[in-house]
C-alpha cells in the first residue's frame, strides 16, 4: 500500500520515459538520468569540502606553513579521509553503477523510489559523520581503531551511509535483471558494464565488511559491549578500508576503457583478457584486508604472504593485463583513426585537448608508475617493514585514489555532464588545462609523500620537528623539503579541484544549451561514437608498437623499484 | 567499442592476440616470482617479522617492564640511577630479553643496547595502538595493547636512534617518542 511498494515493484508496462542521446544513441530513462546527477552533484560537494579539508593538511603538514593548531589539524585529517575517500568516491561511484546498468543498457532503473530512498540515507549518512567529526569528539582518523573511541555519532553516521550504498548497488544488481528480462540489450553486457558489475560485487563484500565491524563498534561507543579487540577490528575493518579500494580500481578502469570508446572509438583488444582481467579483481581482491595487517603482531607470515599477494598476485595480474590493453586499445583505435605514423603518433597526436582524453591518460600512467608499483612494494611482507605507517602510505594511496581514481572520475565527468545535462562545457580553456593541474598536483602529492616516508617521516602527525617530545630526534633536511613539495603540490591540485568545480557547476548551471540538431560539442565524441564498429577482433593483428615500449618502460621501471627496496631491506637491523 | 555489447556474440570464442598473451605469461611469472621471493626471504633473509605474539593483560605487561627497568636500570659513577627527560635508562644483560612499553604519550624506557648482539624484544601497548617507528633505520612494527609481540633484534649500527610513534593515538601523538642507543 506504500509509496515504497508501489516503486519497488512497478505494475507491468509501467511506463518508463525514455529520451534518446543525440550524441551517443542511448537510451536514457528519466529516473536513471536524474538520479545519477543528484549522485554525481552530491559527489562533487563532497570531493570540494574534502578537499578542502586535504588542502588544510597539507599546508599544516608543510613545516614552514603549519597553518592549524593540532587539534585542529586531527580534526580535518579525520574529516578528509571520511570526506573524500568515502563520501566523493562511493557517491560518485553509485552514479558510474547507475550509468553502466540503466543507461548503457538501455534500461529503466529498478525501483526508482528505493534508490531516492538509498541517496537519502546516504547524504544522511554523510552529514551526520561530518555533524560527528566537527563536534571535535571524534578525531580519530578514517580508520578508528580502538580502543581509541569515536562519539557514537562517527560509527552510526558510517553505518547509514554504508546501508544506503549497499541499497544502491541491490538496485544496481536489480537493474541489470530487468534490463536482461526487458531484452533491451542484445547478447552479452558492455565491458564497462562489466567492470562496474565487478566494482558492485566487490562493494556487497566491503559494505558488508564494514557493517559487521562498526556495528559492535558502535555498541560499544554507546556502553553496550565491553570491548573490541584491537586486532580483530583491523582485520575485518580493512576488510572494508582496502578491499573498498578495489571498487574505485574497478571503477576507474572501466571509465577508462569508457573514455577510450566514447572519445577515440576504441574497443577492448581482446573482451576475453580485459574481461578475464577484471575477474580476477572478484576472485582475489577481497585479500586485500592484509596490506595493513603486515606490521602486526598475532598474525602469522603465512597468511600475511597469502592475504597480501592477493593468492600469488592474481590480482595484480588484473592491473598488469589492464595496463597493457586499455593502452593497446587507445593505439589500436588511434591508428584505425589515421595516427598510423611511426611508434608515437597515436599518442603525439591524441586529443590532449580534450580534458576528458587527458585526465584519463594521465590518471592510467599515475595510477601504474605511481600507484600500483608502491602499492606492490607496500604490500610485499618483509618490505612493508620499511614504510609501515610512515607517510610512505598516503603517498601510495593519493598516487591510486587521488591521481588514479578521482583523475578518471574528473575526466569522465566532462563525458556526462553535456550528456545528461544537455549543456556544453562553458570554459573549455579552463577544463581543457584542468585535468592538468589537478594530475600535476597529485602526482606531486604521492611522490614526495613517499620520498618522505622513505626518510621515515610519520603519517598523521602535526609536527615532525618533534618540539615537545621528550627524546628529540632530528629528521633529514631533506624530509623536511620534501613535506614542503608535498605542500606546494597540494595548493596546485586544490587549484585544478576550484578549477573543475567551477566548470562543472557553472555549466550545469549557465552551460550553453545543446538543443536543436546542429548543437556541437566544444569536446567532440568519436564519429563513430553511436555505431557498433563492424565485428570483433577488428583490431584482429594490432600492431602495437608503442604500447610495447610503454609497457616494456613500466616493467623494467617495476623490477628495479622492488629490488632497489629488498636492497634497503637488507641494510636495516636484524630482527626475526 | 567497450560500452556496447560486444558485437561477436561467441567473443570468448576470439583467439587472444599474441601480444597480450606474451604479456599475461610476463605479468603472471613475474608474480609467482615476487610470492616465492617473499618465502624465500624467510630463509635467505634476516630481516623476517616474528610471528611469536602472547595474549597479556596491559597491567601485567606494566609490571614486567618496571620490574625489568628496575633490575637493569643504568647506574653513574656514584652508583646512581641514571635517568634520561625522566625516563630510566635501562642496560640490559647481552643476548637477553628486553620490554619496551609504549603508552600515552611515550616509548619507555630508554634502552642502551650491544651493536651485533641479539636480544629478545618485547613490545606492547597499555593503552591505545601506537607505532613502534624506529629511525633512522626505518623499521616500523604496530603495537597493540593485549598483545605481546617478541622478536630477536640485532643492532647493526651504533650511536643514538629515535623511536617516533607513527599510529594516531590522540593529541599527544606528534610528541610520542623513544630512544634507543647503542654503544659498541
Amino acid at each position: 500500500m506504500t509509496s515504497i511498494e508501489h516503486g519497488a515493484v512497478p505494475a507491468a508496462g509501467l511506463p518508463a520515459e525514455f529520451r534518446t542521446c543525440r550524441f551517443t544513441g542511448l537510451r536514457i530513462e528519466k529516473n536513471a538520468e536524474t538520479l545519477i546527477k543528484a549522485n554525481a552533484v552530491t559527489a562533487v560537494v563532497f570531493l570540494m569540502l574534502g578537499g578542502l579539508m586535504g588542502l588544510l593538511v597539507a599546508l599544516t603538514r608543510w613545516p614552514a606553513v603549519q597553518i592549524l593548531p593540532a587539534e585542529w589539524f586531527y580534526l580535518m585529517l579525520t574529516g578528509h579521509g571520511a570526506n573524500v575517500l568515502l563520501f566523493w568516491i562511493i557517491f560518485f561511484e553509485i552514479a558510474v553503477l547507475y550509468f553502466a546498468s540503466a543507461v548503457l543498457l538501455g534500461s529503466r532503473l529498478a525501483a526508482p523510489k528505493l534508490a531516492w530512498l538509498a541517496f537519502v540515507l546516504m547524504v544522511a549518512g554523510a552529514l551526520m559523520a561530518n555533524y560527528a567529526v566537527l563536534r571535535g569528539d571524534s578525531s580519530v582518523m578514517f580508520t578508528s581503531y580502538p580502543p581509541m573511541q569515536a562519539s557514537h555519532w562517527f560509527y552510526l553516521s558510517l553505518i547509514i551511509f554504508a546501508v544506503g550504498a549497499l541499497l544502491a548497488v541491490v538496485l544496481f544488481f536489480a537493474t541489470l535483471v530487468i534490463a536482461k528480462a526487458e531484452r533491451t540489450y542484445d547478447g552479452s553486457v558492455p565491458l564497462v558494464t562489466f567492470g562496474a558489475i565487478t566494482a558492485g560485487i566487490i562493494a556487497v563484500f566491503t559494505l558488508a565488511s564494514g557493517a559487521i565491524i562498526l556495528i559492535p563498534t558502535w555498541l560499544w561507543s554507546v556502553g553496550l559491549i565491553s570491548g573490541i579487540d584491537s586486532l580483530m577490528y583491523k582485520v575485518v575493518w580493512w576488510g572494508m578500508g582496502h578491499s573498498s579500494q578495489q571498487i574505485n580500481v574497478s571503477a576507474h578502469v572501466a571509465i577508462w576503457y569508457a573514455i577510450a570508446a566514447m572519445v577515440l572509438g576504441a574497443k577492448p583488444l581482446s573482451e576475453k583478457v580485459s574481461r578475464m582481467a577484471f575477474f580476477m579483481y572478484i576472485l582475489f581482491l577481497q585479500l586485500a584486508s592484509a596490506h595493513h595487517l603486515l606490521a602486526e603482531p598475532g598474525l602469522s607470515s603465512t597468511w600475511k604472504i597469502v592475504n597480501t599477494s592477493y593468492m600469488m598476485y592474481l590480482a595484480v595480474l588484473g592491473s598488469l593485463i589492464h595496463g597493457l590493453t586499455v593502452p593497446g586499445a587507445v593505439e589500436a583505435a588511434q591508428r584505425r583513426n589515421g595516427y598510423d605514423k611511426g611508434w608515437f603518433e597515436w599518442l603525439t597526436k591524441a586529443p590532449w585537448g580534450n580534458p576528458a582524453f587527458s585526465g584519463m591518460f594521465m590518471s592510467l600512467v599515475m595510477f601504474g608508475f605511481i600507484g600500483g608499483i608502491s602499492g606492490v612494494i607496500l604490500g610485499t611482507e618483509q618490505l612493508n617493514v620499511l614504510m609501515h605507517n610512515t607517510i610512505y602510505v598516503p603517498g601510495h594511496f593519493h598516487g591510486t585514489v587521488v591521481a588514479g581514481t578521482t583523475l578518471a572520475f574528473m575526466a569522465g565527468t566532462y563525458l556526462l555532464v553535456p550528456l545528461l545535462f544537455q549543456r556544453d562545457i562553458i570554459w573549455p580553456t579552463v577544463a581543457k588545462w584542468q585535468p592538468y593541474f589537478f594530475g600535476l598536483g597529485a602526482g606531486g602529492i604521492s611522490m614526495f609523500m613517499m620520498g618522505a616516508g622513505t626518510l621515515g617521516v610519520p603519517r598523521r602527525s602535526w609536527d615532525i620537528s618533534l618540539t615537545d617530545a621528550p627524546h628529540v630526534f632530528e629528521f633529514p633536511a631533506a624530509a623536511y623539503l620534501m613535506m614542503g613539495l608535498n605542500g606546494l603540490s597540494a595548493i596546485l591540485a586544490a587549484i585544478g579541484g576550484v578549477m573543475f568545480i567551477l566548470v562543472i557547476v557553472a555549466t550545469i548551471l549557465a552551460g550553453p544549451k545543446l538543443v536543436g540538431p546542429d548543437a556541437k560539442l566544444t569536446f567532440p565524441l568519436h564519429d563513430k561514437g553511436r555505431e557498433a564498429v563492424s565485428t570483433y577482433g577488428s583490431e584482429a593483428h594490432p600492431k602495437l608498437p608503442g604500447t610495447i615500449v610503454l609497457v616494456t618502460i613500466f616493467f623494467t621501471c617495476f623490477v628495479l623499484y622492488y629490488f632497489v627496496n629488498w636492497k634497503y631491506l637488507s641494510e636495516l637491523w636484524l630482527f626475526n | 567499442m567497450a560500452i556496447t555489447p560486444p558485437s561477436n556474440r561467441l567473443w570468448w570464442k576470439e583467439p587472444i592476440q599474441a601480444i597480450e598473451l606474451g604479456w599475461v605469461i610476463i605479468a603472471f611469472l613475474w608474480g609467482l616470482f615476487m610470492f616465492f621471493f617473499m618465502i624465500a626471504w624467510h630463509f635467505i633473509g634476516d630481516q623476517n617479522l616474528s610471528n611469536e605474539t602472547y595474549r597479556i593483560t596491559p597491567e601485567a605487561f606494566e609490571d614486567k617492564v618496571v620490574a625489568f627497568a628496575e633490575e637493569y636500570q643504568k647506574k653513574d659513577a656514584n652508583g646512581e640511577p641514571v635517568e634520561e627527560a625522566g625516563v630510566p635508562v635501562v642496560v640490559p644483560p647481552e643476548g637477553g630479553d628486553v620490554y619496551m612499553l609504549a603508552r600515552l604519550w611515550e616509548f619507555w624506557p630508554v634502552l642502551e643496547l650491544k651493536k651485533d648482539v641479539p636480544y629478545r624484544f618485547h613490545l606492547s601497548s597499555t593503552d591505545w595502538q601506537h607505532g613502534f617507528s624506529l629511525q633512522p633505520t626505518n623499521i616500523n612494527i604496530s603495537v597493540h595493547p593485549g598483545y605481546e609481540h617478541v622478536f630477536t633484534l640485532t643492532p647493526t649500527g651504533s650511536g643514538d636512534f629515535g623511536i617516533v610513534c607513527n599510529e594516531f593515538c590522540g593529541i599527544g601523538h606528534h610528541s610520542m617518542t623513544g630512544r634507543i642507543r647503542v654503544v659498541e
